[in-house]
Formats: structure tokens, sequence, C-alpha cells
């Protein structure tokens, strides 16, 4: 089946305008970032100017951008790993013993509005002096990280052939040395998925982390975000802060384009 | 062969911390909303909870914010999910033919979804700033009016849709290429034979063959448009004038803004049962539908 020529050059031209418009936004954030405020609020030249790296320069010195670079890493990467260490195990086991209905209260998490909990958690958190603790951040964090891990390893374990598993048995392995020895260094494409997007829905939270965070644990999102509350505007710097905070996400969903995509679409096609 | 106790309770051992997590901040902070939705308290040390029965849920009633805030939730969810669906179909099937820097396109297609909401908030409040931002430029170069955008109470939440739309259509897309990609190929040899039009391959052929994979892309997008937080807080606050205030940003405003912890919790409990009811019907819909197509 050959399309005609003038089907093929409106499907080029509908593809190349899907291209502008879903990546305009990020564009005219990196452009914005490198201008004055006056090129801003300037309606002259739009793509030409003498970029200036003041803005990012500013939000460094100025604001602590580091402290927050670190907080979000710390909370991001503890509430991924301790998710793994739950999540990995639990997968396996229901997925080798059935255990369907429990894999199912475990994604209700996924379902339920994450501001049910804020309440109940600040009350609970508070009393315990857990309020602007990475305890409490990472905790909260694990909600979203944990059920979407368990998720996306269901799905693969239930694709790996059991007899990897009778052959470690017959040689002596306990399930447990299987799981360890066997199971989970061939896992690997699936750990990476799970573990990425666990990473990126923490280091993105903004709800948790509003009222959880404080002084000491702010994370990116709530400082670029306080960053705006000032009387007038400095669209320069809130576009580099929005560029530090977008770009280590872009960065890992760019170099792992093929993980990234397959979790998001087998987690979803499976539930 | 013997087993240690350890390995006759492994799927135990390995499912009880994930499961206890779950409970405990899960099962735990539902129960505590609904409980705390009968009393009146706002965490000062001085008064303890009041029970008041069901008097939250009389005054949320009687309350016209919390109308118009469901109001905006459906207005808001119902023009996200057609426009998503309906966009992501036609973007996955223009998508899904072969050619020159496809891998390009999809990448950059992926990008919205990833970035962080509240960057991405920003980046589109300087796009819709009415004197300086880049929409109403394009609108005048275009020789149509400027609008408000954000800041007009009719305009706020079509905006915010938009955003919603740039940011999660690609993942409805991205689902239904999946499902395009298993499609068998017999029918439409078959349609060609009868020389069937692309149009009506797509009516008669794709669109039903289709129909579970969208019915599981839309649900998904349901539940999370319902939800959604970070874009229209970080953007507008609810605000101009409330006109974009959700559930989700009442109940936070109720709760961490005013105090009130048990007006807060009712209408939380009135929104979870919102969300969850919608779920569950969504998800006998799909059954009914598999049902029947099978």
């Amino acid at each position: 089946m050959k399309p005609k020529k003038g089907l093929r050059f409106i499907q080029m031209l509908l593809t190349f305008l899907v291209l502008i418009a879903f990546g305009f936004p990020f564009v005219w954030m990196l452009l914005a970032s490198f201008k004055t405020q006056s090129q801003i609020l300037s309606t002259g030249d739009m793509f030409i100017f003498k970029p200036t790296f003041h803005n990012y320069v500013s939000v460094f010195k100025e604001y602590d951008f580091l402290k927050f670079i670190w907080n979000s890493f710390l909370v991001a990467a503890g509430s991924t790993l301790l998710s793994l260490v739950l999540g990995l195990p639990a997968a396996y086991a229901i997925a080798r013993h059935h255990l369907h209905k429990l894999g199912l209260l475990i994604l209700v998490a996924r379902i339920i509005p994450g501001i049910t909990f804020l309440i109940p958690w600040f009350i609970l958190f508070s009393k315990i002096h857990l309020v602007d603790t990475y305890t409490a951040l990472i905790l909260s964090h694990m909600l979203v990280g944990l059920p979407f891990i368990i998720w996306i390893m269901i799905s693969f374990f239930e694709a790996l052939p059991t007899e990897i598993e009778e052959s470690g048995l017959i040689d002596g392995c306990t399930h447990h040395q299987v799981f360890l020895r066997i199971i989970l260094p061939i896992s690997g494409p699936g750990v990476i998925t799970a573990s990425l997007l666990s990473f990126i829905f923490s280091w993105n939270n903004f709800m948790f982390s509003v009222i959880l965070a404080g002084d000491k644990t702010k994370t990116l999102p709530i400082a670029v975000f306080n960053f705006m509350s000032y009387s007038e505007i400095n669209w320069g710097a809130l576009m580099a802060a929005a560029c530090i905070i977008t770009l280590p996400v872009l960065i890992i969903a760019l170099v792992s384009q093929r993980y990234v995509v397959s979790g998001l679409s087998a987690g979803a096609v499976k539930g | 062969m013997q087993y240690s106790w350890f390995n006759r309770n492994l799927k135990w051992i390995y499912t009880l911390p994930a499961v206890i997590f779950v409970l405990l901040m899960m099962l735990f902070p539902i129960i505590y909303t609904f409980r705390i939705s009968f009393y009146e308290w706002s965490m000062s040390a001085t008064t303890p909870p009041l029970f008041v029965g069901l008097s939250n849920y009389i005054a949320l009633f009687k309350d016209e914010r919390f109308w118009h805030a469901t109001g905006s939730t459906f207005y808001f969810t119902i023009m996200a999910l057609g426009l998503e669906v309906i966009l992501g179909i036609a973007i996955a099937l223009l998508l899904s033919r072969e050619f020159k820097g496809k891998n390009i396109v999809k990448t950059v297609f992926l990008l919205p979804m990833v970035a962080t909401p509240v960057a991405m908030g920003l980046v589109w409040m300087l796009i819709y700033e009415p004197t300086i931002g880049v929409a109403n430029m394009m609108l005048k170069s275009m020789g149509l009016q400027p609008l408000l955008w954000l800041a007009s109470p009719n305009q706020v939440i079509p905006s915010l849709v938009i955003v919603d739309v740039w940011q999660w259509t690609p993942m409805i897309a991205l689902i239904i290429m999946a499902g395009l990609a298993t499609l068998p190929t017999d029918p439409y040899e078959a349609a060609d034979v009868d020389g069937a039009t692309a149009w009506r391959k797509f009516v008669s052929i794709t669109l039903p063959l289709l129909k579970p994979t969208i019915i599981v892309a839309a649900m998904l997008r349901l539940i999370d448009v319902l939800k959604t937080f970070d874009i229209i807080y970080a953007t507008t606050q609810g605000g101009p004038n409330f006109a974009s205030e959700t559930l989700n940003l009442y109940g936070y405003v109720l709760g961490f803004q005013y105090f009130k912890l048990g007006m807060a919790s009712s209408l939380l409990v009135i929104f979870f049962a919102l969300v969850m009811g919608l779920t569950l019907f969504m998800i006998w819909m799909r059954k009914r539908l598999e049902g029947t197509s099978s």
C-alpha cells in the first residue's frame, strides 16, 4: 500500500506541528532563562538575543539552590531505594504465588487522591516530631514509588520463565537464594525501569513536600514555587530555576528513553 | 527436601513488609480522615476535637464554594479527558507509521510527561502572560484578539486544560501506539481487497479493535485528571476569584490554610468516594464491553 504524495506531505506537516507544539514550552523556558528581565519584557527579538548567564549565577548565589538539589536528590534516592527493598520481594511473591488480591490492595494507593493522606500524616508526623525531616518526606514519597515499582515488577517477573527457578532449586538453592542470586541479577532492565520512574515521580512531587517539608528539608519544587511570591516576578531567574529542576529528569528520560516508555505504558496496559 | 521455617514462609516474609507499610501509610490515614470528618477541629492545642456528627457534611452541602469546586472539577476533567483521548488517538495513528526521525519525535513527545509539573506551570505562566506572553503574540500575529488566559475567570479552566492536554496526551498516544502495534493484519488485507477507504478502515477495523486499549488509557487518565493539583496550584492557586478551584484544591485550602480539619476531611471523604466510584464504574464498563466484544 503506497500512500499518495499529497497525503504523505500532509502527514509530514502534521508530525512537524506535533513536534513544535510539544517541544515549544521547553525551548521557551530555555531561551528565557538566558534573557535579562528587560529582554523578556520587550516584545522585540524573541529568538535572537545576547545570552546572559546572570540568571543561573544569581539562582545559585542568592538562593541556596545547591541545598535544595541535594534535598530533592536525597529524598528521591532514599524513597526509591527503600521502595525497591520492600517492593522487589513483594512483587516476586505476588507474581509467583498469584497473590493478586494483595497486589490489588497495594495498587489502590495509586487511585486514592494523595491529599486524603495529608491531614492524618501531618497530624501524626507533627506529634512524633517528624515534620521537616527527611524521614517524613521519604516515607510519604514511598507511597507513590512503592506501588509503581510493585506494579511494573509483577508483570516483569511474570514474564520470566519458571524453568530458571526450577534449575536453581535442582542445584540445591533455597527459594530465597534463587531470588537473590538468580532472579535479581537477571532483572536489571525491570529494576532500572521501575527505579527511574520512582525517582522521577519523587523528584517531581509537590503536594506531599509542600506540607511535610520545612526550612531544613525543602525540596526543589517547593523552592522554585516559593521563588515566585515576590512583588515583581523575576522571569529570567524563575526560568533558570525551572530549567535546573527539569534538566535532571529530562536527561534521565532522554538517556533511558526505552525504559521510561516501556515502564509508563507497561504499568498502564497491565492495569 | 528439608525446608527451614524461613523458606517455608517465604512468600509471607516477602510480601508482609510492603503490605504493612501500605496499610500503615494508607489505610490508617483513610480511617482517620473518615473519623475526623465527624468532628470539628482546628488543630489548636487548647480545644480538643468536638464530635459534631454530620454537620460538616451538611455545612459542605450548603457551601457554594464546594459546589463550585465540584463543578470546576467535572468541567476540567471532561474537557481535558475528551481532548486527550481524541488527540491521543490521532497522534498515535500519525506517529505509528514509519518515517525519518521518528525516534526524535517520539523522544520530544515523551518529555512533557516526565518534566516537573511545578516548573512547567511556571513556563506556561510566562507563555500565558497577557502583555508579554507568547500566546497573545501569536494570536495578534494571526489578527485575533488577545486573551487574558489564566487571569480571566472564564478562560482560566480552558487555559489549564491546554496545559494538561500538552502534558498528558503523550501518555494516551503512547499506550495506543503500543496497542496499534499488536493489531492483526488480516482484517486490513481483507478490507484492501474490498477496496475500503482509509477512513472506513479506521472506523470499522482499527477503532473497534483498539477499544479495550482506549478504555484502559482513558481510565488511567480519568483517575489522574480528577486529582490534578500541581499545575493548578503552581499557576493560579485556584484563582482568579476561585474560578479554577477544584475539589482537590478546596480540600487543601480548607485543611492547610483555614485549618478547618473536620470540614476538609468530610470534603476529602466525598472526593475519595467520587474517585473510587468513577474508577469502579470504568472497570465495570470495561468488563462489560470486553464481554460483548469477545
